[in-house]
């Protein structure tokens, strides 16, 4: 049946739930235009064969291009609905991804990325005065400047305003300045201890 | 769910979100159909019969994806009928009006309301009924789902959940969202940062695939 093949990558998306990033599947991709090719070039084939006088083909090249459509509705979906995901971890991550996650993203996708983290970054920059404005920053609203974090895993040396250096060593706690580590509390290098 | 992540949600009523992942699968369910005329080398694209040439002849049964019969469906010309699914027919609908609790409509579906919603655009002189009993359905369980959605805290609801349509899953996690939210900021959490969902799911894979 035509137009597995594209549903097929819908559906392992789907799958993928609460905005996970499943690999890109480049050679479903490719062979879910080539079926595309090939279902334009029949149709191109049968639409030459109707105008000389066969008018019950007519329902099947509809039907040709009744796939023609589903497909690229499945493929464009596909793709949008990877970019939304990929969009949703700038914010969570901040703008430098971690390895397991860039290699589940096609070359298309991280240019993308990377044009997203610009734009983003000059629109910080030009609101908020003359320092911009961090807007991953405070999305809980903040109660103190400091907070108390406790260490999760191994993460070395942190320097934070003052010059000074705190050693991030697994089960240690620290005091710390929350706007520093929000960042890290998000990407579970820190926990926040309330008291 | 990650909280920077928003999907295209399904469409409403007749329309269908044409980037919705859900409403691609869900276009993706078959329902019968009956071919009204002879159709040309069309046996080997539906799945019946080998040759490439092989026509489906007049009068014989199929069955068809949603987006197919949506596409090919033309009031002047009638190539292809259309059936109810059995679940939209008389019988179930009596079923439904007697206690539409009782039904596994995860079974049934899984997208019971979307799908039917959707064979409304077929001219079908049973329409107004099966709009009818789509809405009571959804009005006798939703007090039901919006009753366990708001009080089963910290219990595991796989139970609860597994005969639910997907619209009423939806439906079903916001509340579980909101009463879990409310619990935290109950106990005076809500101001704590914790770290993204989507960075603790990430975690978990990591772990799962070093035990592999």
């Amino acid at each position: 049946m035509a137009g597995e093949r594209a549903v097929g990558l819908v559906r392992e998306l789907h799958r993928a739930a609460g905005g996970h990033l499943p690999p890109f599947r480049a050679e479903g991709l490719r062979q879910a235009l080539e079926e595309m090719r090939a279902l334009y070039e029949r149709n191109q084939a049968d639409v030459s064969e109707a105008k000389s006088g066969r008018t019950d083909l007519i329902f099947l090249i509809r039907f040709r291009h009744c796939c023609l459509l589903r497909n690229q509705r499945c493929i464009l979906a596909y793709l949008y609905d990877r970019l939304l995901r990929i969009r949703a971890l700038r914010w969570e991550y901040g703008s430098v991804l971690p390895n397991t996650i860039q290699f589940h993203m096609s070359a298309e996708e991280v240019e993308w990325f990377n044009r997203y983290k610009k734009s983003l970054a000059t629109y910080m920059r030009s609101v908020g005065g003359e320092e911009g404005l961090d807007l991953t920053q405070d999305i809980k609203p903040p109660k103190t400047l400091y907070i108390e974090v406790r260490c999760l895993r191994d993460y070395g040396e942190f320097e934070i305003d003052d010059g000074t250096t705190v050693l991030l060593k697994k089960n240690s706690q620290h005091f710390l300045p929350r706007w520093k580590c929000e960042q890290l509390i998000r990407q579970g290098v820190l926990e926040h201890i309330l008291s | 769910m990650s909280e920077a992540y928003f999907p295209v949600g399904p469409g409403l009523g007749l329309e269908e979100n044409f980037l919705s992942l859900d409403d691609i699968l869900m276009s993706q369910e078959k329902l019968p159909g009956r071919a009204e005329s002879t159709l040309p080398r069309l046996a080997f694209a539906l799945g019946q019969g080998a040759g490439t040439g092989d026509s489906i002849p007049e009068g014989s049964k199929l069955e068809i994806p949603l987006w197919l019969a949506k596409g090919l469906h033309d009031s002047k010309r009638r190539i292809i009928s259309v059936e109810l699914p059995k679940i939209y027919k008389e019988a179930w609908r009596t079923v439904f009006s007697a206690d539409a609790n009782v039904v596994d409509l995860h079974k049934m579906g899984p997208y019971y309301y979307g799908f039917g919603s959707q064979l409304l655009n077929f001219d079908n002189p049973e329409n107004p009924e099966i709009a009818q009993t789509i809405l009571q359905t959804f009005i006798s369980r939703f007090r039901r789902i919006m009753d366990s959605s708001q009080n089963a805290y910290n219990e595991d609801t796989s139970a609860l959940v597994a005969r639910l349509d997907e619209l009423e899953r939806a439906l079903f996690q916001a509340g579980q969202k909101g009463l879990n939210d409310f619990q935290c900021w109950e106990k005076g959490q809500a101001s704590q940062i914790t770290a993204s969902s989507l960075v603790q799911n990430y975690g978990k894979r990591k772990f799962t695939d070093m035990d592999g």
